[in-house]
């Protein structure tokens, strides 16, 4: 309203001389230590857009006096990795389990790679650690579903289990609630019987008559993959009843609901995702997670592949990071 | 009978023709509905639609009328007013919700509500709190602002109301759409191509009622909060145009394809996404500042000229940074770099607010002691030149490298995000409530004081919590063994986050409970437990209006 300018009392500036709904404006002059840190600031840009690659051109952009560029970096980074970790990739591969358990400095290599690929790949269902989890194995104990030699995990690893893998380990228990195979009692009979042949009959205490009349039905239904005496079969994957270790739960309707459903859950096969190096470096660490196993006296002829050395030192450690 | 209001007003058979061709339309599309999500929002349309008819012809209550009882139009800045309050609240809750969601994942999972998913709660906090709050405290003050400024009653007769209620009607849609699953997965732009097409008929409404304000102005200059406005919402319009570019599968389904592919749809999303922040988040609020900081401190503006060189760097610089959200991505290396060096040579022009905002202050700092709005105000302020100086520094390269992906980045938005832009909007709402609902002063400063340190403190929570949780997991994950692998898995870099997670939700809930606090108060301002009093300027219409 008023184009009229004034002094302002305290900072002694004077006004544009505008004014909207009573707000002025003071003609401060721009504040020089803004004004140099602006300057400042083009100039590093400036420099910048000389020394690095920055504006676009027709066809290309210009490199830059220092040529940098962020794909030669990775590569010069990623062949420097393989050169470092080529050498010893290619012994893993190459070595039979019996001489990884006697050289301790290819040991410490393969921990090391083994516990960086289970922390990202196999925590997620197994557990740091190998802690396990309901419908997960526990990998630091010493039960083995299919086997807890080196050999016999690395076998694992690479195809499976219910995976899509031809060779994938395969068992399915049946649902024996849910498709009408036993009926509700002697479902409950079974369970009463499981639990008294188990390291669990302590602490469940099973009633005894059920037990006597689940035994039959044991006998008849379970017996030929868990064995007469609940022992299991690694041959089989059925896992052993008389310990107290249950993989969905060690309560009596946990085991109950398990002889209901049957459940079984799917481990991916590894060989397409990783190098044999790798999956011996896997097969070792979850080895000395806890429970290993040694190897069995004869070479199982199956895992002959398993052993075979790599196509080509750059080959290993490929899905490494 | 009703439809006498619609004789001879050109605004309100303007406003019917965009509602009954949106009715149309949208029952077109509730037709060739494919899923149910693209009905439901499709019979939603229908339905505002409807209501709309009915308020614009005056079928419900008395319709359209002119509140002459102030020089200014007031109305749809009091309903602007309560909407970001409203929208304010709503959109600190859900983000309280995703910061427990993110803490404690398996307490606040719920397996049978799908739609509590984090994945469609975190844009609906988002854009709660950017579009829904923050747009309509820009439309709300904008408005204001712009008719005392320019000595001019808001031009366009009901269109004002068109662009509040439009603007409501995109947020509802965008909200519920991302609540049933309808998204376009752009960040921040979220909503799909209808919701879309929809907020460009309300934005350019926007943009006429806003130029034809200053156009009708008795004042011989533009006002630098009007630049800024402008600005704000020019720029938002063509960022909204070209980054919404997709095309629909067809016209019974929300889902469409991005115009563009790969590495230039993602250029173009984070072209769009920073200068959202660039010209929605910082222009519009800066515009805030200018006007609110001079008129609550009683001073005048510190410099014109810092004004003027400010304004003009601050627009030409942003709108070339946003490549710095793609370093050490598939984007070219040269657009990064230039990307990192607008973003530095842009860090002056931000301060260049920040200090005509603390500026004015000098011959008033007394009254921060006293006036906790005008506290609130700069220390916003003080935010902004935190989270400006904060930006080009995670924009260069190197920096980049270690606070990419980490929640440093959420640390850094949140103290843009609640310090910046929720202070400047709180202190506006503060000063707006008593000047619109003439009443003499707020109901109680004691509680603006409480929400102020409640607020503060919460938002230190956030930010430390998250700058260290940020550093410590880009450290994290960067870590090499003396062997060449990678020290740290993924889960153990998100369980070191888990303390952090937990002082960030506390930080969270305090914002919102100072929030609450706000609410209150100028619920109980507007309500009349104060002695009122007219704002100078305002007074009734003596001679006749400008035509509307």
């Amino acid at each position: 309203m008023a184009d009229k300018i004034e002094r302002d009392d305290h900072s002694g500036t004077e006004t544009t001389g505008h004014e909207w709904d009573g707000i002025k404006e003071l003609d401060t002059p721009l504040p020089r230590w803004w004004l140099y840190i602006f300057y400042a600031t083009i100039v590093i840009a400036v420099i910048y857009w000389v020394l690095m690659p920055t504006w676009p051109m027709l066809n290309s952009y210009t490199r830059g006096l220092l040529n940098h560029s962020d794909r030669a970096n990775v590569a010069a980074e990623m062949s420097q990795l393989s050169a470092a970790r080529g050498p010893m990739f290619q012994r893993l591969a190459s070595a039979t389990p019996g001489q990884l358990v006697s050289d301790p400095e290819l040991q410490q290599f393969a921990r090391a790679a083994g516990e960086s690929v289970f922390g990202d790949y196999c925590a997620t269902c197994h557990g740091a650690g190998g802690a396990g989890a309901p419908g997960f194995p526990v990998l630091a104990d010493d039960v083995w579903i299919w086997g807890g030699s080196i050999t016999e995990i690395e076998h694992t690893l690479r195809v499976g289990v219910r995976s899509d893998h031809p060779d994938a380990r395969f068992s399915q228990m049946p649902a024996f609630g849910r498709d009408h195979l036993l009926t509700p009692a002697q479902i409950n009979d079974v369970t009463e019987y499981v639990i008294s042949i188990s390291a669990a009959h302590a602490r469940l205490e099973p009633d005894m008559n059920a037990a006597r009349r689940g035994a039959i039905v044991y006998h008849q239904q379970c017996a030929s993959c868990h064995g007469a005496d609940g022992a299991g079969d690694r041959n089989q994957g059925a896992p052993s009843l008389q310990d107290d270790l249950w993989l969905y739960g060690g309560s009596r309707a946990e085991i109950h609901r398990q002889v209901e459903l049957g459940r079984g859950g799917v481990m991916p096969a590894w060989e397409a995702r990783f190098d044999p190096a790798i999956l011996r470096a896997l097969a070792f660490y979850v080895h000395e997670m806890g429970g290993g196993e040694p190897e069995p006296a004869p070479q199982e002829p199956t895992d002959a592949a398993a052993l075979a050395p790599p196509q080509s030192s750059a080959d290993a450690g490929r899905a490494m990071r | 009978m009703a439809l006498r209001n619609i004789d001879g007003r050109a605004d309100v058979a303007g406003i019917l023709a965009i509602l009954i061709v949106t009715l149309f339309l949208a029952l077109f599309g509730a037709s060739r509905a494919a899923d149910a999500a693209f009905a439901i929002q499709m019979w939603t349309l229908i339905a505002a639609t409807l209501v709309g008819t009915a308020m614009v012809t005056g079928i419900l209550g008395r319709g359209p009328s002119v509140d002459q009882s102030s020089r200014y139009e007031n109305g749809v800045v009091k309903a602007g007013v309560v909407a970001s309050m409203f929208w304010g609240i709503a959109g600190l809750l859900v983000g309280v919700i995703i910061a427990l969601q993110l803490a404690f994942p398996t307490v606040f999972y719920f397996e049978e509500w799908g739609w509590t998913n984090f994945g469609r709660m975190r844009p609906l906090h988002t854009s709660a709190v950017i579009f829904a709050f923050g747009g309509n405290v820009l439309i709300a003050t904008s408005f204001y602002v712009v008719q005392r400024t320019c000595r001019a009653r808001l031009a366009g007769g009901l269109w004002p109301w068109f662009v509040f209620w439009g603007y409501q009607l995109f947020i509802l849609l965008a909200g519920t759409g991302y609540l049933l699953g309808v998204t376009e997965g752009r960040e921040y732009a979220e909503p799909p191509w209808y919701t879309d097409i929809w907020l460009t008929v309300v934005w350019v409404a926007y943009l006429l009622v806003f130029l034809a304000t200053i156009w009708k102005r008795q004042e011989k200059h533009i006002y630098v909060a009007n630049w800024f406005y402008l600005a704000f919402i020019v720029t938002i319009a063509m960022l909204h145009l070209v980054n919404n570019l997709t095309i629909p599968v067809n016209a019974g389904s929300w889902f469409s394809y991005s115009l563009f592919s790969g590495v230039q749809d993602a250029l173009t999303q984070w072209w769009y996404g920073h200068n959202a922040v660039g010209f929605f988040l910082t222009a519009g609020f800066l515009a805030i500042m200018y006007y609110f900081i001079p008129k609550q401190a009683d001073r005048p503006v510190y410099s014109y000229r810092l004004s003027i060189i400010h304004f003009w760097a601050l627009i030409f610089l942003y709108i070339w940074a946003g490549p710095h959200h793609l370093h050490y991505t598939a984007l070219p290396q040269w657009a990064q770099t230039l990307g990192a060096t607008f973003s530095i040579m842009l860090w002056m022009p931000s301060w260049g607010g920040m200090i005509n905002g603390l500026m004015t202050l000098s011959g008033a700092w007394d009254k921060l002691r006293t006036d906790p709005v005008l506290r609130m105000l700069v220390v916003s302020v003080a935010f902004y030149g935190m989270s400006t100086f904060e930006g080009p520094v995670m924009s260069i390269r190197a920096v980049n490298s270690l606070s990419h992906y980490t929640d440093w980045t959420i640390g850094h938005v949140h103290s843009g995000a609640l310090g910046w832009v929720g202070f400047v909007s709180f202190g506006a709402l503060y000063c707006l409530v008593p000047w619109l609902w003439k009443r003499a002063r707020l109901y109680s400063n004691a509680l603006v004081e409480w929400h102020f340190w409640i607020a503060t403190i919460g938002i230190l929570l956030y930010i430390t919590s998250m700058w260290v949780a940020g550093i410590m997991q880009g450290l994290m994950w960067r870590a090499y063994n003396e062997l060449g692998f990678l020290e740290y898995s993924f889960v153990e870099t998100v369980e070191a986050m888990h303390p952090y997670y937990i002082i960030r939700a506390l930080g969270g809930l305090l914002y919102l409970g100072g929030a609450l606090l706000m609410a209150y108060n100028l619920w109980r301002t507007a309500r009349g437990d104060v002695p009122a009093r007219e704002r100078a300027g305002d007074t009734p219409v003596t001679a006749p209006v400008a035509a509307e």
